[in-house]
């Protein structure tokens, strides 16, 4: 009689599968504490920043959820009422404001924070987030292919609006893009919205497509795709480095910038680990880490100059209204997508 | 044993007399089946249409969202681009794969072996690879630009060429079956009768694979509309609705009018799946017991003509995996050409590294061997329960489901189905079990058909003899059904295995950071214009897929040798 129910059991074995492969996929699970962390940070700079925060905190194991900023800021609102993460370390400025104002962030004041400039913190104390670092825009420019086809190198962003580069510029979609998101922003604040949106209207004309990520149009244009990428200095700089023909061009009329932050997430299980991970992230050993990849740093006076990095870059940072943009941001990306969301779209 | 307990309790659905503790635990399986059926597709589907009349903030706004979507240009243009590549690249493909299948059923061509093989390479990689392929040969620093004539690859051109490759196998496989299936006396009559080649052509062959033909468009029809991996990777600013899904939820988060482009690509896929089933049912067997098997006759100029053409294709198709291969080595497209391995150090970039390979392989494996059991033992179920038949029938229903439903629009239900804050079954959120039974699911439909083609070949009398000598139902299924369909069951698992490693579609909303895979890492390398190391993480799934579908020749090579003598007659 028994074993007229073996099949059962083999079956019984499958239907609770779910059950098999939830032990299998849970295996990591162990003592350690595990934090999602949320970035923006480029997937190449990762693994130097867990290892040097889990080198001093060995208890604690960072978990990376990476993804481009527009991205990551919004999986983090959409995740609003069940949020996976634990902490945000690496994300704009931007975003991190638009969450502070949703009161998404758990504030706390890192040990050491009393040695960040006032601009790379939250006013409100204890703070919702802390800086560290800032990037800036800057447009990719590869020197082979323009010469090829015989574009002159541009010094100013109305420079791009001559017809002769129709075809030949790419820039990051400021709706998935942080980077492309602090070119509107800037532009808009440059110029004056309605200059701000004319100017777009021109340089949508010479856009070949606009990317999803803030570095690919870099990478492009150091691949020769195309020979004018709009994207940030510190990409370009690694990728000269790295031996891509380019050179980096910062446009005279001034240059978007953020900071990159971190934040705690309010409601995180693993509090204790999160505020580790913040003291860590205002220390000088963490900021001296974020000097490899960034000129801008969030405690004064210990950036050394990174290779390649345009020095003339410090004094073109416009000076950004991260309230505006932060509080503004819905609004223009609506404002974008209806102008130039599919490139073959005829204009209104 | 828990389930022993189960079976005893479940009340009586039928009573009719004379129920065996098989047909019990049979009856019992079936509706656990269906409950498990229910709540991986009926319920997350369900949800995803609750979410399209919803506003952000969750109530209830009718068709506003719907509205909202018509009305915005943009993303309307993307259903008309939907339709021209999709119809441009479904027609193109049926004409050739028909082409290359006359070549290999109709022919006395050389080397047909080789050219049955090369057809399937694109089956191998994620649709992403062909259209990789197609920026080395084509982009702006393509070896092969200049061929366009100063049309760019970005747009509909790449995305028809690059969906065209993808789909070949697929349609190719479709229309060779219905060209083998023809009965040889026709033409002995057609040639008696001095029919002219053409007018056979025409009379004779062309009816007899009407139905295979309007199944293959079909099916090329919904998977090139709901496919994405080519359109994200070469279709530069021309938007598609799977493009315009994959920005609404990832890029925005915009998740109730993802909602709204998921029902909208339902449509086509549900109504070509409605018109395949209703051609389907009119196909009439072509072949009955009298029938001659169709023997083609060497002929010269034909048989060179169709040589040249298999190879022409062929050659494409070798030179799409070639080129991305040869790609994956150079250091630094294009200004450094040395080769090394510096695309493979997969750490130093997006998308998850190597872990993301080591990743597919478990997901891949997983769904494999629980997804055969799965659809094997519900197949099996289905088809050698006695009576029952209203629960059969919605077995039957449900397993036809998945074919209908695009895999992305699975995944983004299953976002909304299982990340409900209330549901208890939120543990799988993130998990690999949510991406495994995605993948399972998505691939149903193809699986069980091929599990109760094979059930049906039984003999039904092997379980009533079995049951008659009272020999308990689990020793005639391991017995006999088991080894007499070991064939089809590895045919149901290599193919799960191979789909559920390169399948983009079904698992994009669902990985998490600790389980990133390798065909999600070729779309966020290439996403971020790391072209190169994706198409090395590209070439890796090829490699795997390849050194599986090995595996499964040789294991059923074997077995026909061995143990399936009983069916050569």
């Amino acid at each position: 009689m028994k074993m007229k129910f073996i099949p059962c059991k083999v079956k019984s074995a499958l239907t609770s599968l779910s059950v098999a492969m939830l032990l299998a996929g849970s295996y990591q699970a162990q003592a350690a504490t595990e934090l999602t962390v949320y970035t923006a940070l480029e997937a190449d700079q990762l693994k130097m920043y867990s290892s040097s925060f889990e080198e001093e905190y060995p208890d604690i194991k960072i978990n990376w959820v990476r993804d481009s900023t527009g991205i990551v800021t919004a999986k983090l609102l959409a995740e609003k009422e069940n949020s996976r993460a634990d902490v945000v370390w690496g994300l704009a400025g931007t975003s991190l404001l638009l969450l502070a104002n949703e009161g998404m962030l758990e504030p706390y004041a890192p040990k050491g924070v009393e040695k960040l400039s006032p601009s790379f913190k939250d006013t409100s104390n204890p703070p919702t987030w802390t800086g560290m670092d800032a990037w800036v825009a800057s447009i990719c420019y590869n020197e082979i292919e323009s010469k090829k086809l015989g574009l002159p190198k541009p010094t100013s962003w109305k420079d791009l609006l001559d017809p002769v580069y129709q075809g030949h510029l790419i820039m990051p979609n400021p709706g998935s893009s942080g980077t492309g998101f602090l070119d509107v922003s800037s532009w808009l604040q440059i110029f004056g919205e309605d200059e701000g949106w004319a100017f777009m209207d021109g340089l949508h004309k010479n856009i070949d497509r606009y990317t999803h990520s803030g570095s690919k149009p870099c990478k492009l244009a150091a691949a020769g795709e195309i020979p004018i990428g709009i994207s940030y200095a510190y990409r370009a700089a690694r990728l000269i480095n790295k031996g891509a023909p380019l050179s980096v061009i910062v446009p005279t009329e001034g240059v978007g910038w953020d900071m990159e932050a971190g934040g705690i997430i309010k409601g995180t299980k693993n509090l204790a680990a999160a505020q580790k991970l913040m003291d860590f992230s205002v220390t000088v050993k963490a900021n001296e880490m974020y000097n490899k990849s960034f000129a801008v740093l969030a405690i004064p006076g210990i950036a050394k100059p990174v290779k390649n990095f345009p020095p003339e870059i410090t004094e073109r940072m416009i000076d950004n209204d991260f309230a505006w943009a932060a509080a503004n941001r819905s609004k223009i990306l609506t404002e974008w997508n209806s102008r130039y969301n599919a490139k073959s779209e005829p204009k209104k | 044993m828990s389930s022993i307990a189960q079976s005893t309790q479940v009340p009586p659905v039928l009573t009719k007399p004379k129920l065996s503790p098989d047909d019990w635990v049979m009856r019992t399986l079936i509706i656990v089946a269906i409950i498990a059926l229910f709540t991986v597709i009926v319920l997350p589907l369900y949800s995803m249409l609750a979410k399209s009349a919803e506003n952000s903030a969750g109530e209830f706004i009718g068709l506003a969202n719907f509205i909202t979507y018509f009305n915005s240009p943009a993303l309307f243009k993307s259903i008309t681009n939907s339709l021209f590549v999709s119809g441009t690249s479904s027609i193109t493909v049926l004409f050739l794969a028909f082409l290359y299948a006359y070549a290999l059923t109709r022919t006395c061509m050389r080397c047909k072996a080789f050219f049955n093989i090369v057809a399937l390479i694109p089956l191998l990689a994620p649709s992403l690879l062909s259209a990789i392929s197609l920026v080395y040969v084509f982009g702006n620093q393509g070896i092969a630009k200049s061929w366009l004539f100063g049309e760019s690859i970005y747009g509909p051109i790449g995305i028809i060429i690059g969906l065209v490759i993808w789909v070949f196998p697929s349609a190719l496989m479709i229309i060779k079956t219905s060209l083998q299936t023809t009965d040889g006396r026709l033409y002995e009559a057609a040639t008696a009768m001095r029919s002219t080649p053409l007018r056979t052509f025409l009379v004779v062959t062309l009816p007899g694979v009407k139905y295979g033909l309007i199944s293959a468009l079909f099916i090329v029809f919904t998977l090139t509309v709901t496919d994405f991996g080519v359109a994200k990777v070469i279709g530069g600013q021309y938007n598609v609705l799977a493009t315009d899904l994959f920005k609404q939820v990832i890029g925005q988060q915009n998740f109730q009018m993802g909602a709204v482009v998921g029902i909208v690509l339902l449509f086509p896929a549900v109504l070509a799946f409605i018109a395949d089933r209703y051609v389907q049912r009119k196909q009439v067997s072509l072949l009955s017991a009298r029938s001659v098997p169709y023997t083609p006759k060497p002929s010269t100029i034909k048989d060179n003509l169709f040589f040249i053409y298999c190879t022409l294709v062929s050659a494409v198709l070798i030179g799409m995996l070639a080129m991305a291969a040869y790609a994956s080595f150079v250091t630094f497209w294009p200004y450094d050409q040395s080769l090394s391995l510096t695309n493979y150090q997969f750490d130093l970039m997006d998308g998850g590294g190597w872990g993301a390979f080591t990743n597919s392989l478990r997901m891949a494996l997983y769904t494999a061997v629980f997804g055969t059991l799965f659809i094997f033992g519900t197949a099996y179920l289905v088809e050698k329960c006695r009576g029952f038949k209203g629960a059969r029938t919605i077995i039957q229903m449900f397993t036809l489901l998945p074919m209908a439903v695009p895999g992305m629009v699975l995944g983004l239900s299953y976002i909304f189905f299982f990340n409900a804050p209330n549901n208890p079954l939120n543990f799988l959120y993130g998990s690999m079990a949510i991406m495994v039974i995605s993948c399972v699911v998505h691939f149903y439909t193809v699986s069980h058909i091929t599990a109760v083609t094979a059930l049906k070949q039984m003999d039904p009398e092997f379980e009533s003899v079995g049951a008659s000598l009272k020999v308990p139902l689990y020793k005639t299924f391991f017995r006999v059904t088991l080894p007499m369909c070991l064939p089809a069951v590895l045919d149901i698992s290599t193919y799960l295995f191979t789909t559920a490693m390169t399948t983009v579609s079904a698992v994009i909303f669902l990985y998490s950071p600790d389980t990133q895979l390798a065909s999600v890492a070729v779309l966020n390398m290439e996403g971020a214009g790391d072209i190169a190391p994706a198409a090395a993480m590209a070439m890796m799934i090829v490699l795997t897929s390849a050194c599986v579908r090995l595996l499964h020749y040789f294991l059923t090579r074997g077995l026909r040798r061995k143990h399936l003598l009983w069916r050569t007659k």
